[in-house]
């Protein structure tokens, strides 16, 4: 390794730490999105289908969260939401150390700003599925939520697929903001050993080769999953 | 509940009466009535704005009427009044019968996300609860009729409009309908398309399935049918067998839309 520039010494000592972090990361990420998703789908669909009430709840939801700088949500969410359970005497409760870690605190707040962006994704791609198909689908029978299942969620996932693809590399990328709120996943991993060794760039470095790493296969599993149905280019 | 009259009819697949269809002030359908034996092919003309597309999209109830009845098989579609049109108080009824009245679209409408074959057997699974075994042996017969065969695993994007339509018809066929309906299922295709997807609706014609077509096909109509509904304005100016209609209407109108259209 003599020939390779920068102290790298320092790998094998925080190897397991960083393993942990990545752990994290990925924990995170994968609520994240499976919780945003799953919250998105409703928000989209309400917003073409009504009731009305419902429509102006949820694109109220995507305004503000899509408005707002996710820092600020994600401390409004730990210190704001979090200071209320000592209040509530929580403190006190075998609930305790569940409620003062701030991994639950970070995956609701990354499940919301999945959910306000995408809900939002999902809105225009529910729009976007051809009338007729959904007819078509009324007109041999299917239960509303037989055609929400089997033909108007699969045909609008499809139309954003790659813009999908990019909302989850976004929120991959805005992970390391938990590391604010004492969630050590792998960014923060990274500034416990910067802090500790001296190193400025070594550890940055490592990090973002680990972010890319990790957005790589992510991006070529939704490339895959893309090219199963071919699309015509015209 | 009254005991309901039977009809003296009993083979009447399908039976409509005084059919309204308003949008706010503009009256569509102003009293159509149809009456379809096992066997019937009707077809409806008329010019553009007729109301005869309303009209077969009133029967699998894709658009609610304001007033009227609609019976299949001798079973009348259970209504309730609403605000703007009758709205249907029995939504299985509705889906059962949408599963026996298979509708062919003018723009195909094929779901894009799936292959011919998943298209074919999407009904005779999800709604006839068929085992996928089942549907596939069907639909390898249907496909087979309509030509497609070679084509099961294709995507419709990548199909002509020809063909999409026939895939259309088989995924109408694969669920054993008891009446066919027709919107005007070859005006969105080029020219030299729209033979073969006659053919397939005139073989499905003589092995005497009850269809229902809206059509611009003169000529098509007039060999086809068993009875010509002529519409204009939401009223039908001239009914009956093609050669009354195309050759000795009674109706002035309806003599110059056959003439012109021809």
């Amino acid at each position: 390794m003599e020939w390779f520039p920068g102290e790298w010494y320092w790998i094998p000592e925080y190897f397991p730490k960083l393993l942990d972090g990545l752990w994290l990361t990925i924990k995170l990420l994968v609520l994240s999105i499976v919780i945003g998703m799953s919250l998105a789908i409703p928000i989209g669909l309400v917003q073409v289908t009504g009731p009305r009430p419902l429509a102006w709840l949820a694109k109220g939801f995507c305004t503000v969260i899509r408005g707002t700088p996710l820092l600020i949500q994600l401390w409004l969410i730990y210190y704001g939401i979090g200071s209320f359970f000592p209040q509530w005497g929580l403190n006190e409760t075998f609930l305790w150390p569940y409620l003062r870690a701030g991994f639950p605190y970070a995956v609701f707040a990354f499940s919301i700003s999945v959910a306000g962006y995408v809900g939002e994704v999902m809105r225009g791609a529910f729009r976007g599925v051809p009338k007729g198909e959904l007819e078509a689908a009324r007109s041999i029978g299917m239960s509303p939520f037989q055609i929400l299942r089997r033909v108007w969620l699969p045909r609008a996932l499809q139309n954003v697929f790659p813009t999908l693809t990019g909302e989850f590399i976004l929120t991959l990328k805005a992970t390391p903001l938990a590391s604010t709120i004492t969630v050590f996943e792998v960014y923060g991993i990274g500034s416990q050993i910067r802090q500790e060794t001296y190193l400025i760039y070594e550890p940055l470095l490592l990090i973002a080769l680990i972010y890319l790493c990790l957005a790589g296969p992510l991006i070529m599993m939704f490339n895959y999953l893309e090219n199963k149905i071919p699309k015509r280019v015209s | 509940m009254e005991r309901e009259i039977p009809s003296n009819n009993d083979s009447t697949t399908l039976e409509v009466n005084g059919l309204h269809k308003s949008y706010g002030e503009l009256d569509v359908l102003k009293g159509v009535s149809l009456s379809a034996q096992e066997g019937d092919v009707v077809t409806m003309i008329g010019a553009s704005g007729s109301g005869k597309s309303t009209f077969l999209r009133c029967i699998n109830l894709l658009e609610l009427p304001t007033a009227g009845e609609i019976k299949l098989q001798g079973e009348a579609v259970e209504f309730k009044s609403g605000k703007d049109s009758l709205i249907p108080s029995n939504k299985r009824q509705v889906e059962r019968f949408r599963a026996q009245l298979g509708m062919v679209f003018q723009s195909f409408n094929l779901w894009q996300h799936m292959t011919v074959m998943q298209n074919v057997i999407e009904g005779p699974v999800q709604v006839l609860k068929k085992s996928k075994a089942e549907a596939l042996e069907v639909a390898e017969q249907i496909l087979n009729r309509v030509g497609l065969w070679e084509k099961r695993n294709e995507y419709p994007a990548f199909m002509s409009g020809g063909q999409q339509q026939r895939a259309a018809i088989a995924r109408a066929l694969a669920m054993e309908p008891s009446v066919m309906l027709f919107d005007e299922p070859t005006s969105a295709l080029d020219p030299e398309l729209v033979g073969e997807v006659l053919k397939v609706i005139q073989s499905l014609a003589e092995e005497g399935r009850t269809m229902i077509m809206v059509t611009h096909e003169m000529k098509f109509a007039r060999d086809v049918s068993t009875q010509v509904i002529y519409l204009h304005e939401g009223i039908i100016e001239e009914q009956g067998p093609p050669s009354q209609v195309f050759n000795n209407p009674k109706s002035e109108r309806c003599k110059q839309f056959v003439q012109s259209v021809h």
